[in-house]
């Protein structure tokens, strides 16, 4: 049996409770939303992208605990990474969030903290959904990314 | 599980000697399992309901003995068959006290019944510039199927608004009616707030303009005794998982001259009288509207919910369910930053809440590891979630055979969710 502390981490309730980088971007020149129909979870992510680097990024919106916190330790762990840095680090989190072998969680820093997510299916969507926003911002794509 | 000063004043739960909810209980046969080591109590009634062993046995039975296709053949399987298909029928038209079996038509759910309206009895009524009534409390399926027909003929939809109850703004919801008015479409209860909807009125003002009336009947078969002559609703629908029977089973229920004029749903083996390639004569009712070999064992199951219901008595559900309403109710509201989303004065038994701070996906989950199912989002209710201004809520939904104790497991689940978010 899963234990709850193994998903709500101390440091993705301090995350959910007091998102950093919480905010809109004046220089943003990319942004996208991410939308997950099933539970209503809404987060746009701005960005600010010069010479393939990642200059600085913002995000706002609504979602449980897991999204919430992923998204503000997201934009700590890319912000001034360069764009195939992030999203090779994007990889390597999805690996560890879904479980997969083969990936050292402690290659992701702080954000190894969402490794117990793996232990729950469902909420895989909640912690990969600002990810999953952050690609189509990087990819210049203009609609809003659906988990479904 | 609850300490002595929770259970002081929890009304006893077989304090009636004609209904023992521990005795319906062990009907349940899944009620016996644990999740995550914990008893299951499962308060997602409202998605769907666990089957009594009669009904699972009524399915096994067809399977094993009984199995063959309807309405076909000589042999005497096949006629054993349609006849526990056509008494199924028999059975839903005396539970919804329909004057006629032709009235009743066998679909998958809900879903389908008012897509079947929409596109038979709506594409050949509704015209350019008509009007469709709903609510802002509509399920989804009770949506968006009148705004593809509206797309389709050119008419508008019209949406009736609820106040901060929940509940219907009559008033309203009357000043829509006007001579463009052809349909009302409502929910007789709804699933996300438990609000009962005053059927009779809404019928009686939607007739005195001439419009026609369905009903989403998904969420009130289950808990009251519906009368479709008494409400005099023209078509009304309902799944039957939601009453104890299996998915993939529904009912649309139609005044039969309604159904006699309408115009076919698909075409098919079953549903027509003769067929050649110049003409086709279609079947009579109800058989008209069940192309194809339909989903026997489901109806023959949905029978059989339906009689185990009977035979425990709805009044008696309902009496229960709204004790442990009330009870739930009152311990939910004991919880720190607790909001009721659907605080009707007319409610079946559904708890929509958020708690403050928390979102409801993580409720759920962190219940879930204490062996409590409750179901989180916007339960396809997503204009509603946006009337309350709230993203999602967590809804805990109740059936026949919940208990007061599983109310307190649901306050104690509750306090530890804040524990953790503390």
């Amino acid at each position: 049996m899963p234990d709850l502390r193994d998903l709500y981490q101390d440091i993705i309730l301090e995350h959910s409770k007091r998102p950093r980088n919480y905010r809109t971007l004046e220089a943003a020149n990319r942004k996208a939303e991410g939308f997950n129909p099933l539970c209503g979870d809404h987060f746009t992510i701005y960005l600010e992208v010069g010479d393939g680097q990642i200059r600085d990024i913002s995000f706002q919106g609504s979602g449980c605990a897991i999204s919430k916190a992923s998204a503000s330790m997201m934009t700590q762990a890319v912000k001034g990474k360069r764009t195939e840095e992030a999203e090779e680090l994007f990889q390597k989190f999805h690996h560890v969030v879904t479980g997969k072998n083969g990936v050292e969680s402690n290659d992701l820093g702080k954000l190894a903290a969402f490794a117990g997510v793996s232990e729950y299916p469902v909420r895989v969507k909640c912690a990969t959904l600002a990810w999953h926003a952050l690609r189509a911002a990087l990819q210049g794509e203009q609609h809003a990314v659906s988990t479904e | 599980m609850t300490t002595a000063a929770n259970t002081a004043f929890r009304p006893q739960a077989a304090a009636h000697a004609d209904f023992d909810v521990y005795k319906v209980r062990a009907d349940f046969p899944i009620l016996a399992r644990t999740i995550h080591g914990k008893p299951l109590v499962y308060l997602d009634n409202a998605a769907t309901t666990q089957k009594p062993q009669a009904v699972i046995d009524t399915m096994v039975r067809y399977y094993t003995a009984e199995n063959s296709n309807i309405h076909r053949g000589v042999h005497t399987l096949s006629e054993q068959a349609t006849q526990s298909y056509e008494q199924a029928r028999a059975t839903v038209r005396q539970f919804l006290n329909a004057g006629d079996p032709r009235e009743i038509i066998f679909v998958r759910g809900t879903t389908e019944g008012i897509n079947l309206v929409a596109q038979t009895w709506g594409r050949a009524n509704i015209g350019r510039e008509d009007e469709i009534v709903i609510s802002a409390m509509e399920h989804h399926s009770n949506i968006v199927p009148w705004q593809i027909l509206c797309e389709q003929q050119g008419a508008n939809l019209q949406v009736a608004p609820v106040n901060d109850a929940g509940e219907l703004m009559l008033d309203e919801f009357e000043k829509l009616l006007g001579p463009k008015t052809k349909l009302v479409a409502m929910a007789h209860v709804s699933n996300a707030l438990g609000t009962v909807n005053p059927v009779r009125k809404i019928v009686e003002a939607a007739h005195r303009v001439n419009a026609r009336v369905l009903l989403d009947g998904a969420q009130a078969v289950p808990h009251m005794s519906v009368d479709v002559r008494a409400i005099d609703c023209d078509f009304y629908a309902f799944s039957g998982h939601k009453v104890y029977a299996p998915t993939g089973i529904g009912i649309l229920y139609g005044k039969a001259e309604l159904l006699e004029a309408m115009p076919p749903y698909q075409g098919g083996g079953d549903m027509i009288s003769s067929v050649t390639f110049e003409k086709t004569l279609y079947n009579r009712l109800p058989h008209k509207f069940e192309a194809g070999t339909p989903h026997v064992s489901g109806t023959i199951g949905l029978g059989a919910a339906l009689d185990y219901v009977n035979s425990t008595g709805i009044e008696r559900i309902a009496r229960h369910e709204k004790q442990v309403l009330a009870y739930g109710t009152r311990r939910l509201l004991e919880i720190p930053g607790l909001r009721l989303i659907g605080t009707a004065r007319e409610k079946e038994g559904i708890l929509s809440f958020v708690l403050e701070g928390i979102h409801p996906h993580d409720v759920g989950t962190i219940l879930d590891q204490e062996g409590i199912a409750i179901r989180t989002g916007h339960h396809c209710a997503q204009p509603l979630m946006e009337r309350f201004g709230v993203p999602a809520t967590a809804r805990a939904s109740l059936a026949l055979y919940n208990t007061m104790e599983e109310m307190d497991a649901l306050a104690n689940g509750l306090l530890k969710v804040r524990e953790v978010f503390a």
